[in-house]
């Protein structure tokens, strides 16, 4: 029984109720974890897919392709678009939209853009949590686009099933992108701007490398030429995603990743909810105001003070504290 | 000072100021625009960049996508009174709530008395200072209303 009236709106279609959630699961809300319990038997349908690759090498351009090819199988597309926030102020231009946004009016496509926050963690979770809203609001594909190697802000890997890689002629021979991590994490290689010179030389030198590598046991990834400016290889780029969507759901290795991965959500969701648990006891709980001020005095070592703080948690006789 | 700060080592469920940056109409360049976002930026809020040729309808949609807390539009055509109007409208009509709207660009008195009195938030002309613009960004954001 969705009580939430955001999570009935959602599940009804209410394009502002998904926008509303999407910012509550964004800042990690208490409230966000009542709505994504209830949403969840919702989602898991989608086939989620991963952008990453260098800046400006046509990522969005390629997605915006992409969509329209989607849209005319009449499948819904939802695009998260992660960009860094600055380190500085915290503040980001968020600048996906301006290649993106080609579809107006059309309700089959809902553009979020993010900014990393500098956690990045918690930003993982944050896509993930947005990408099972997008997925309970009926999208059949959501795309995660990121910039770099998609392993220093978000890991893509923890978001998305199948994971392009999207590079250009002149840097596909780059050994800097093998440095990057890109080829650790890509199920497909896109090589995006075939339209300019090198790029068949580019896809060639792809293809021997990746038959060398693999994002994942039993893989090979696959290279794909393509075009955004021209809206070629798009189908060839589908066909490649679907090929991998299909070989993640029957290997036994894929499988067991996917397995590891809800573990680990399952390890980083307990360990954000003690965290702020551990932030309200630090600023209300009295006990401990007054311990960290021992502390602060000297009369307590910070040693003892967090063993402590540690005990005023409800503990269990098989704690492991004392081995 | 950064928007919205996080409190030192505390999760809270602040987040930044969202602002959607757009220029509507068909003319010109944006520089303008870009400086004003990267302005927004270091004083950090979050920027939503939809760039040149934007229809207050894609503008209004995005908005609605990206929960925005404010649209600044630039505008130097002279189409300010058919296209701001049209913003507010939209985001009436479709019941978005809790969204200002500032403007900048050359607009005569006369009609930025006009465009305040429709709800018009902010208006900036052409000698304004970024911390200006920074000031009554921050002061037009609902959420940010104290
Ligand atoms: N020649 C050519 N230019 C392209 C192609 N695809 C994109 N571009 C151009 O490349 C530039 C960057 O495109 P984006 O789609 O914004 O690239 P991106 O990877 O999303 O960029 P970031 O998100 O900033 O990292 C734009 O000027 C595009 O017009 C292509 O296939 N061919
Ligand atoms: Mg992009």
């Amino acid at each position: 029984m969705p009580a939430d009236p955001l999570v009935k709106g959602l599940l009804a279609g209410d394009r502002m109720a998904l926008a509303k959630l999407i910012t509550q699961v964004e800042s990690g809300a208490p409230l966000a974890s009542d709505a994504l319990r209830v949403i969840y038997p919702h989602t898991g349908r989608a086939i989620v897919v991963g952008f990453a690759g260098p800046l400006g090498v046509g990522k969005s351009s390629l997605i915006s392709r992409l969509v329209t090819f989607l849209r005319k199988k009449d499948l819904k597309v939802g695009i998260v678009a992660v960009d860094p926030s600055s380190p500085f102020s915290g503040g980001a231009v968020l600048g996906d939209r301006v290649r993106l946004d080609l579809h107006p009016g059309d309700k089959g496509v809902f553009v979020r853009s993010m900014a990393t926050r500098g956690q990045s963690g918690g930003l993982s979770q944050g896509t993930r949590d947005t990408v099972r809203l997008m997925e309970a609001f009926g999208m059949d594909v959501v795309i995660v686009e990121t910039v770099g190697s998609g392993q220093t802000d978000v890991n893509i890997r923890d978001v998305a099933t199948s994971r392009v890689v999207v590079l250009v002629p002149h840097l596909g021979d780059d050994v800097q992108s093998l440095k990057a991590g890109l080829f650790e994490i890509a199920d497909i290689f896109a090589v995006n701007k075939s339209d300019l010179p090198g790029s068949s030389d580019a896809v060639r030198h792809l293809r021997e490398m990746a038959s060398i590598m693999s994002s994942r046991a039993n893989w090979k990834p696959d290279v794909v030429e393509c075009s955004a400016l021209n809206g070629t290889g798009l189908d060839e780029l589908w066909s490649k995603i679907e090929r991998h969507e299909a070989f993640v759901r029957q290997d036994e290795d894929a499988r067991a990743e996917s397995k590891e991965r809800l573990a680990k959500e399952l390890r980083e969701l307990v360990s954000r909810k003690f965290e702020v648990r551990l932030s309200s006891m630090m600023s209300e709980d009295s006990k401990v105001r007054e311990l960290v001020e021992r502390v602060q005095e000297g009369e307590v070592d910070p040693y003892t003070g967090s063993e402590l703080i540690l005990g005023r948690f409800p503990t269990r006789r098989e704690s492991p504290r004392r081995r | 000072m950064p928007a919205r700060a996080k409190v030192s080592g505390n999760i809270t469920d602040e987040r930044p100021i969202r602002v959607i940056i757009a220029k509507p109409g068909l003319d010109g360049h944006d520089r303008g625009a870009k400086v004003v976002a990267r302005a927004l930026r270091d004083a950090g809020m979050e920027v939503i960049y939809l760039g040149l040729r934007q229809t207050p309808e894609s503008i209004v949609d995005a908005a609605i996508e990206e929960d925005a807390d404010v649209i600044g539009l630039s505008l130097l055509s002279g189409a300010h009174m058919s296209l701001i109007p049209r913003v507010l409208k939209l985001l009436k009509s479709k019941k978005v709530r809790g969204v200002s709207v500032v403007a900048g660009g050359i607009i005569p008195d006369e009609d930025a008395a006009r465009l305040r009195k429709l709800g018009v938030r902010g208006i900036f002309g052409p000698g304004t200072t970024l911390e200006a613009i920074i000031q009554q960004v921050r002061s037009a954001s609902p959420r940010h209303a104290s």
